[in-house]
């Protein structure tokens, strides 16, 4: 089995999971939590049974609340629900839930500012920009044709790729189950791209080792062996994280679930896409390179 | 022997260390007591003096690992926002910079990830702050509840009152607690940015010999005699001030002044927004998934497995501290950034021992196998890392919980880095010169033994896709 062979249906391969996602991601975009959007939020005195005001929301088709228990009742935080549905959803909790009583309705506004929001997408740029400079000259060592811009630029696509297929898996995931994504999201998106560029970056390592060496015929050769060389560490590593977030998965509670969901998936594509994306696109641009050259 | 010298003085140091760590990480700290009866009637041995109450050596920490809001609930405060001097169009905007202001305070206070957010019922406006814990609610509340409106103003001709100028808290840089030199007492020293300093420079001039009030919310706090013009656009607040109130205004100033005045409505504590049975099944998860990785590495690796185990303790018990000392603040982000540095410092073990076991089937035994192994799996280790410390650097900038994210995650890498190519090393260098590691076996390497006798290798997941192509 030669994998950097069959690099166009590694390509594809990724393709089928990231048009339909940016397609939705242009479309319906990503469904925000009230963290981002504000919303309303209702007080209840005399009751602290979560649990059951939990119920009777869920039952009055109210989504993606948050009740937080507070020293004199509960807090219900939801997106802006409308007069009617407030009014009867009060009647509902008073009735349902004993002793408890409705105390306050607030619009309420965003707690996380679209500063921080903001910050976080031009960061991702920014940490883009950083990586291919880096890259660049840590790698400038790779004899020719080769060019460590290349690595760069192939890592930060590779990064990239991670980044899309996970926002991609959740804005279907939003528009067809009505999954939000909250501030931890963001923290997840950022694991996901450190730990891809952690993972073609070692790849890379071997490749530019490999290349110095020069002990193989072509450049795909040599791509070809130092990836199956770092198979075995590729598969471990990725292997062990993913070990930590299944156990996290399926014990870790409801409240954290599309988050480790979230770690899941950009684990998973990191290592796809450092074995058979990024290391074949190198390949794959030497060759454009050659016939570009022979045109 | 030098190198094994070396080797013994490195262990030593890790055990140090590990000793201090765990002087950190144990709750309320270590004591050592003997037994009080026997003792109790000598006061003192030859080398060490012991307490009456028999305790030989005592170290307290009331460090604790700090939780955050989701993980630990904490206060709840509600403020009204006095709008009757805004005009009605300008009250959203004058909301959302309020917020921001309240958010650099507590920032600066050092009370992590707040969750700050406005609210409006009808004509009434309020914010909502909740700050994790407890502790510290009272001095947070006296940051963020002032309006921090620094005036100077000037003596009128008569010199029995005092008239605004137009300089005031709008045209400062920054501000910084500093000391009096002769007399200790704290002081604040403000930098005003140009116009300030050029509008400073005009006011001492036209003020020499005269007093200068410093005004902080409409009360006087000191009103200096202007010996000469000042240029340059430094300038003192000295009071009677305690070092935390300096401290505090400190912040209020860099933080800007409030843009509406606001009143404290209610206090009350909330519980953590994730559910307790959701946080504790998560650590139940986390301890688990340390032991299966554990597992793996031991099964897979054999007896590098085993030290690698041993390195993931000395990684644990390290960054614990680490988070103690620091006193970072560990939300569910922050557990995210930990599991990420978890697998990233068990990435290191893995790139080393395969790269050994590289060696070790290109025919070198252990003890050549493992310091090349050390060595040629550095550059990797080393760009990968960097490049995830870049990462790190950049996202201390994006604010709120991603920066506690940042910290932790960069924590765990440079601790990983350490722990592997010290604590790790110096353990694997006090049995690489034994005869048993000879044995390819206990390394999980195929074909021969170092010793000449082939070595079977039952389990290797990877061995499908190791066959070198040609």
């Amino acid at each position: 089995m030669n994998l950097i062979k069959l690099r166009k249906w590694w390509y594809i391969l990724s393709l089928v999971i990231i048009i339909p996602g940016t397609l939705s991601l242009l479309l319906w975009g990503l469904k925000p939590s009230i963290d981002f959007t504000g919303g309303t939020q209702l007080e209840f005195s005399g009751t602290k049974d979560k649990a059951k005001l939990e119920q009777v929301a869920k039952a009055q088709k109210v989504e993606n609340f948050v009740v937080t228990v507070s020293q004199d009742g509960l807090i219900l935080r939801t997106k802006t629900v409308d007069e009617a549905k407030q009014k009867s959803l009060k009647t509902a909790v008073e009735k349902d839930v004993s002793g408890a009583k409705q105390t306050r309705v607030d619009t309420v506004g965003a707690s996380i500012s679209q500063e921080i929001t903001r910050n976080s997408i031009l960061l991702v740029f920014a940490a883009s920009a950083v990586i291919i400079c880096f890259i660049a000259f840590s790698f400038r060592k790779v004899p020719k044709p080769a060019n460590s811009v290349e690595f760069g630029l192939v890592a930060v696509t590779a990064l990239l790729h991670d980044a899309l297929v996970v926002l991609g898996i959740f804005s279907l995931l939003g528009h067809f189950f009505g999954v939000e994504v909250d501030p931890l999201f963001i923290t997840a998106i950022l694991t996901v791209i450190g730990f891809s560029v952690h993972d073609t970056i070692v790849i890379f390592d071997r490749i530019r080792e490999n290349l110095i060496k020069g002990s193989y015929d072509s450049f795909e050769d040599t791509v070809s062996v130092s990836v199956y060389e770092m198979l075995p560490r590729t598969i471990n590593t990725s292997f062990l994280v993913w070990i930590i977030l299944l156990v996290l998965l399926i014990f870790g509670g409801s409240s954290i679930r599309y988050f480790v969901l979230a770690l899941v998936i950009g684990v998973l594509s990191g290592s796809y896409s450092s074995i058979l994306n990024a290391s074949p696109l190198l390949v794959t641009w030497q060759e454009l390179k050659a016939k570009r050259k022979r045109a | 022997m030098k190198s094994k010298r070396r080797n013994w003085i490195r262990v030593s140091i890790l055990v140090i260390f590990l000793l201090l760590a765990l002087g950190v990480d144990w709750p309320g700290g270590v004591h050592f007591s003997l037994p009080k009866p026997k003792f109790a009637t000598q006061k003192s041995f030859p080398f060490v003096n012991v307490k009456k109450d028999g305790t030989l050596f005592k170290f307290d920490n009331n460090l604790d690992i700090k939780e955050g809001l989701d993980l630990q609930g904490g206060s709840h405060l509600v403020y009204t926002v006095d709008m009757s001097k805004i005009a009605s169009g300008e009250r959203s905007s004058a909301l959302a910079s309020l917020q921001k202001v309240i958010e650099n305070r507590i920032n600066a206070f050092g009370v992590s990830e707040p969750v700050v957010y406005t609210g409006k019922n009808g004509n009434e406006y309020r914010v909502t702050v909740e700050l994790a814990g407890v502790k510290d609610t009272d001095s947070a509340m006296n940051i963020i509840g002032k309006t921090a409106k620094l005036a100077f103003k000037e003596s009128n001709a008569d010199g029995s009152s005092f008239t605004e100028t137009d300089l005031g808290g709008a045209e400062l840089k920054s501000s910084s607690v500093a000391f009096d030199q002769t007399t200790g007492a704290p002081y604040i020293s403000i930098v005003f940015n140009a116009e300030g300093s050029k509008k400073f420079e005009e006011i001492t001039g036209r003020n020499v010999g005269k007093p200068l009030a410093i005004y902080l919310d409409e009360t006087l706090v000191s009103a200096p005699n202007v010996n000469a013009q000042i240029s340059g656009g430094n300038a003192q607040i000295t009071g009677k001030f305690t070092l935390q109130e300096a401290k505090n205004l400190s912040i209020q100033l860099n933080a800007g002044r409030l843009p509406v005045p606001i009143k404290l409505a209610e206090q009350r504590t909330v519980e953590a927004t994730l559910g307790q049975e959701s946080i504790r099944l998560s650590i139940v998860a986390g301890i688990l998934g340390v032991i299966v990785v554990s597992l793996f590495m031991i099964f897979y690796y054999r007896l590098l497995g085993v030290f690698s185990t041993l390195g993931l303790a000395l990684y644990l018990v390290f960054t614990l501290a680490l988070f103690k000392i620091f006193g970072i603040t560990l939300t569910m982000g922050g557990i995210a950034g930990l599991i990420l540095s978890i697998g990233m410092s068990m990435e290191t073990d893995v790139l080393v021992f395969e790269r050994i076991r590289e060696e070790m089937r290109n025919g070198r035994n252990f003890d050549h196998a493992y310091n090349l192994g050390f060595n040629r799996a550095w550059s990797s280790i080393r760009d990968s890392n960097i490049v995830s410390l870049i990462i790190c650097a950049l996202l201390l900038y994006a604010g709120g919980s991603i920066r506690g994210f940042a910290i932790v995650l960069a924590l765990g890498i440079i601790v990983g880095l350490i722990t592997t190519f010290l604590g790790t090393r110096a353990l694997i260098e006090l049995i690489a010169r034994h005869k048993f590691v000879s044995n390819n076996w206990l390394f999980n390497v195929e074909g021969e033994d170092q010793t000449g006798k082939p070595s079977k290798t039952r389990f290797s997941l990877s061995k499908m896709f190791t066959r070198r192509n040609k």
